[in-house]
């Protein structure tokens, strides 16, 4: 083992994103020494890309926005599956958050008193998300970035963790390589937090980046650890269309928060015309009340373009299917029409939305300002992942935390827009005081040379396959398969179907070589990453085969309603003693009267 | 189906060379989609970064037909396909691979420039109150993507390699953005002389001219980094008058 460079740590967080630069930030602040490793450079992950802006009830806007109706907002978004422990404390928490991002260099888009300014976004009953036009995600990474390099972190850039190290059932390191050239590197720590994001690379059609191959999912999972509402996969309903290949890249809910509408190629403004029970006394009954909403007036509803996301890119969906769709087979996003309302509307839009004006321009010929967007579903968020404690972010495995994309719980079935980057402060923070005091009161454990051995040999074995099939077929047939079986719109057949072609790609995976030697080489790195995706795709399938009901991102058209027997439990994945994957529900704990009482009030 | 020819600069060290690949170009591709055809169909290991595919996170930054640009956002039908399209690794930095440098210089200078020190809160509850035109001031500036073509396209980096003097155009907007946040009270004029070298720069304004993010380098960062600079450090009436103040 001496052969292999180690470094020796309190606290390790996998990946550095918004979650994990907060942990870090968190753990070095209570005095620990800590170690930061991310697969790409700092500042590049996904949060970077963040659009719209970040949740949380400041009351800068609305004052009578408070936590209770964030809380009960991201609870009825979730479809009541949240940890409601999570979805209080950060409901609570997330101005504190938002605030501390401005203490440390943040800045956001102001209202006239000079305040934070907060942006409608769907699901949130009052205008909640600080933003910076639309590119908040580049703001809070560049702020935590600048901010954590000065307090005393490791950072390990373009470091891949493929392995995490056990000692009877603790974690105790990890094992990974340099991207560089090629080293490994046995990472010793006392505590370890992953943070590292999704699973969107496992479809086809995704607003996602290479890194997302749910590497965090699959290393809590090989150590044990339960995951957790793995078949709640958000769709995003607005991804670009056309051309082919920028097909999946986001368009913010931000054009729709500033009054965006949707329309299909009749012209109609078919969001109109379903709107969901949990949510009838909250929309708006026409198009002038739509607006009003959008524009700040207090006593309108939103329009129907503004409800959860699982909703409009099902309605998106259907409208496609009926042949009601655009021709590149999406549907008309537009936000040039409010010149009708607005003087300067094209620079009002080039003003809030920059780089979607610039998006549209450069990749798809299009301007904005003057003519409508084609836009369809998109993979974009994993609701599911690793199961923690709400209040401590600690895994089923004892010194392991999870924080952001890759932990579940704050947002059910559903998470609403702009949940997400308060999520990762919140929690992040959490996870890495939690850490931290677990490093203190635990010694380093012992990390095991046949284990680290044995993760060497596993990585190497591309290489003994040279001439094996190249990774990339296997990656394409999975995220094929995925998008095509269990993706937006789900049924038993199709899932089974799934299920066996998982086995064959499995085969497939296990037989890939490469050529080349093991400096900067990405189709290794893809080889190394194929059994992740694959542990989460068949998460997510068996996941989707159990619940035999549609409730948020999760939809099934042999299933097309909600279920009473479905209502109250999370389905929870776990390796068993065999190696196979075991599926079981796993009932919610009641929640506290007072909580209950808030969801009451605000029905 | 049309197809174009992708000269690429492949290999490490002294043995790296230009190959040539043939890949299909179909409507819409941007450069970042024909290297990603080539790894997936005829060399898995073609390295490149990326991330975004969508101009947000400046990692696919490469020199296209020698012009250093994002690999994402340079669309095929901006480009002469009937001659090689020529991809080439930025090269103010030391080559690792393919289209692969070594940027961590990039990042070592940031943390030597003096961090963001905020003055105190103006509201009880710890909160600032702060004009939007205040803030529209250094939006500009937040907008890096840190992709660093400015670095690679910047001649005292580029063909004089001062690295260790020159902090580059890079880093002058990070050190404005500071400078002009309505919050800070940090000075960091002594390094941008010292350390930071900005004497070097001489103004040819090659680095706003690549900028993906469209951010006026030269014009709205270095110029009034030099400006204050000279006011407080060669400006004899202003050297009097603070010594007048400090006098006080
Ligand atoms: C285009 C887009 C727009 C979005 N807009 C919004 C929005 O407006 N509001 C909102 O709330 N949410 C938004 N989201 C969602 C939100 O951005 C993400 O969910 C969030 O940024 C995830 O943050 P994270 O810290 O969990 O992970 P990330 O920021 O993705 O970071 C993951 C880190 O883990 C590292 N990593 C992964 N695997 C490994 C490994 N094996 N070894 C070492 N390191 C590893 C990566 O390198 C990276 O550093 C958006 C997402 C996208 C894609
Ligand atoms: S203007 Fe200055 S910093 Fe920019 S490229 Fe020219 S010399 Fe370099
Ligand atoms: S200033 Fe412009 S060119 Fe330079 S690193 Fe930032 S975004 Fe890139
Ligand atoms: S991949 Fe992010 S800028 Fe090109």
């Amino acid at each position: 083992m001496s052969e292999y460079q180690t470094h020796e740590h309190d606290v390790l967080v996998i990946g550095a994103g918004g979650a994990g630069l907060r942990a870090a930030i968190e753990a070095s602040a209570a005095k620990v020494s800590v170690g930061l490793v991310c697969k790409s450079l700092l500042g590049k992950a996904h949060t970077v890309m963040a659009e719209g802006g970040i949740a949380a009830a400041m009351a800068n806007v609305d004052d009578r926005d408070n936590w209770k109706v964030h809380f009960a907002d991201t609870m009825r978004g979730g479809q009541y599956l949240n940890n409601w422990v999570m979805a209080e404390l950060h409901a609570k928490e997330a101005p504190d958050r938002v605030k501390e991002l401005e203490a440390w260099g943040a800045l956001f888009d102001r209202t006239k008193d000079g305040r934070i300014l907060q942006r409608n976004f769907g699901g949130h009953k009052y205008p909640r998300l600080a933003h910076v036009g639309d590119r908040t995600g580049l703001e809070m990474i560049r702020t935590l970035q600048d901010y954590g390099i000065h307090q005393g972190i490791e950072v390990y850039m373009e470091h891949t963790a493929t392995t995490l190290l056990l000692d009877g059932g603790r974690v105790v390191g990890a094992f990974g390589y340099d991207r560089e050239r090629g080293r490994f590197r046995v990472f010793k720590a006392k505590a370890i937090v992953l943070a590292t994001g999704g699973i969107g690379r496992a479809f086809k059609i995704t607003s996602n980046s290479w890194e997302y191959t749910g590497d965090g999912h699959a290393l809590a999972y090989n150590a044990g650890a339960d995951l957790m509402d793995m078949e709640f996969v958000q769709f995003h309903p607005t991804g670009m269309v056309w051309p082919p290949s920028v097909r999946g890249i986001l368009v913010t809910e931000g054009v729709r928060g500033e009054g965006g509408r949707l329309l299909n190629n009749k012209g109609e403004r078919f969001m109109f015309n379903d709107i969901p029970d949990l949510y009838k006394n909250q929309v708006a009954k026409d198009t002038e009340e739509g607006w009003r909403y959008v524009t700040g007036d207090k006593n309108a509803n939103r329009p129907p373009e503004l409800l959860t996301r699982d909703h409009v890119a099902r309605c998106i969906n259907r409208e496609v299917k009926a042949g009601r769709g655009s021709p590149h087979g999406g549907v008309f996003l537009d936000i040039a029409w409010i010149k009708e309302k607005l003087p300067k509307a094209a620079e009002h839009i080039k003003k809030k939305l920059p780089s979607m004006y610039h998006q549209f321009k450069e990749l798809a010929n299009v301007d904005i300002t003057q003519e409508a967007m084609e836009v369809g579903p998109t993979t974009h968020y994993v609701m599911g992942g690793v199961r923690v404690d709400g209040v401590t972010q600690m895994s089923t495995v004892p010194g392991l935390f999870a924080a952001g994309e890759v932990a579940a719980g704050l947002h059910g079935a559903n998470r609403l827009g702009g949940n997400s980057l308060s999520d990762l402060v919140v929690f992040g923070k959490r996870a890495g005081e939690h850490a931290a005091a677990w490093a203190k009161s635990h010694g380093q454990g012992k990390v095991d040379a046949g284990q680290v051995e044995s993760a060497a040999k596993w990585a190497l074995a591309p290489f003994d396959r040279a001439g094996g099939e190249n990774p990339y077929g296997v990656q394409h047939s999975l995220q094929d398969m995925m998008q095509d079986k269990v993706g937006i719109v789900r049924n038993d057949g199709d899932m089974a179907a799934a299920m066996d072609g998982l086995a064959v790609l499995r085969k497939r995976a296990s037989a890939v070589g490469i050529d080349g030697n093991r400096e900067y080489n990405p189709g290794w790195h893809t080889c190394l990453d194929l059994p992740n995706l694959l542990t989460v795709s068949e998460a997510v399938t068996r996941s989707a085969l159990d619940r035999r009901e549609s409730r948020g991102g999760h939809f099934r058209e042999d299933f097309p309603d909600k279920s009473k027997e479905f209502s109250n439990h999370n389905t929870v994945v776990r390796k068993g003693p065999d190696g196979a994957m075991r599926l079981c529900r796993e009932r919610i704990p009641e929640m506290r009267d007072d909580l209950k009482k808030v969801i009451e009030e605000n029905k | 189906m049309a197809q174009a020819t992708f000269r690429i600069w492949k290999g490490q060290g002294d043995s790296a060379g230009f190959k040539d690949f043939v890949t299909d170009a179909t409507v819409g591709m941007v450069v970042l989609d024909a290297v990603h055809q080539i790894q997936a169909e005829s060399d898995p290991t073609l390295a490149c970064r990326w991330n975004c595919k969508a101009g947000k996170c400046g990692s696919c930054s490469a020199e296209i037909n020698g012009n250093p640009r994002l690999m994402c956002m340079t669309r095929l039908d901006q480009l002469d396909l009937t001659v090689p399209v020529i991809i080439e690794p930025m090269k103010s930095f030391p080559h690792v691979r393919d289209l692969v440098t070594d940027v961590s210089w990039n990042f070592r200078v940031k943390k030597a420039i003096k961090p963001f020190k905020p003055r105190k809160p103006d509201a009880p509850d710890g909160t600032w109150r702060i004009q939007q035109q205040d803030v529209e001031r250094v939006q500009e500036f937040r907008k890096c993507i840190e992709c660093f073509l400015c670095q690679d396209v910047c001649h005292v980096l580029r063909d004089h390699h001062k690295h260790p003097e020159f902090a580059g155009p890079r880093h002058f907007v990070y050190t404005a953005a500071l400078e002009m946040h309505p919050l800070d009270t940090e000075n960091r004029l002594g390094q941008m002389k010292d350390a930071g070298g900005i004497g070097y720069c001489n103004i040819t304004k090659c680095c706003t001219k690549v900028c993906p993010e469209h951010i006026t380098i030269t014009d709205n960062a270095i110029i009034p980094l030099k400006e204050r600079v000279t006011d407080e450090y060669y400006d004899p009436i202003t050297r009097f008058f603070k010594i007048f103040k400090t006098n006080q």
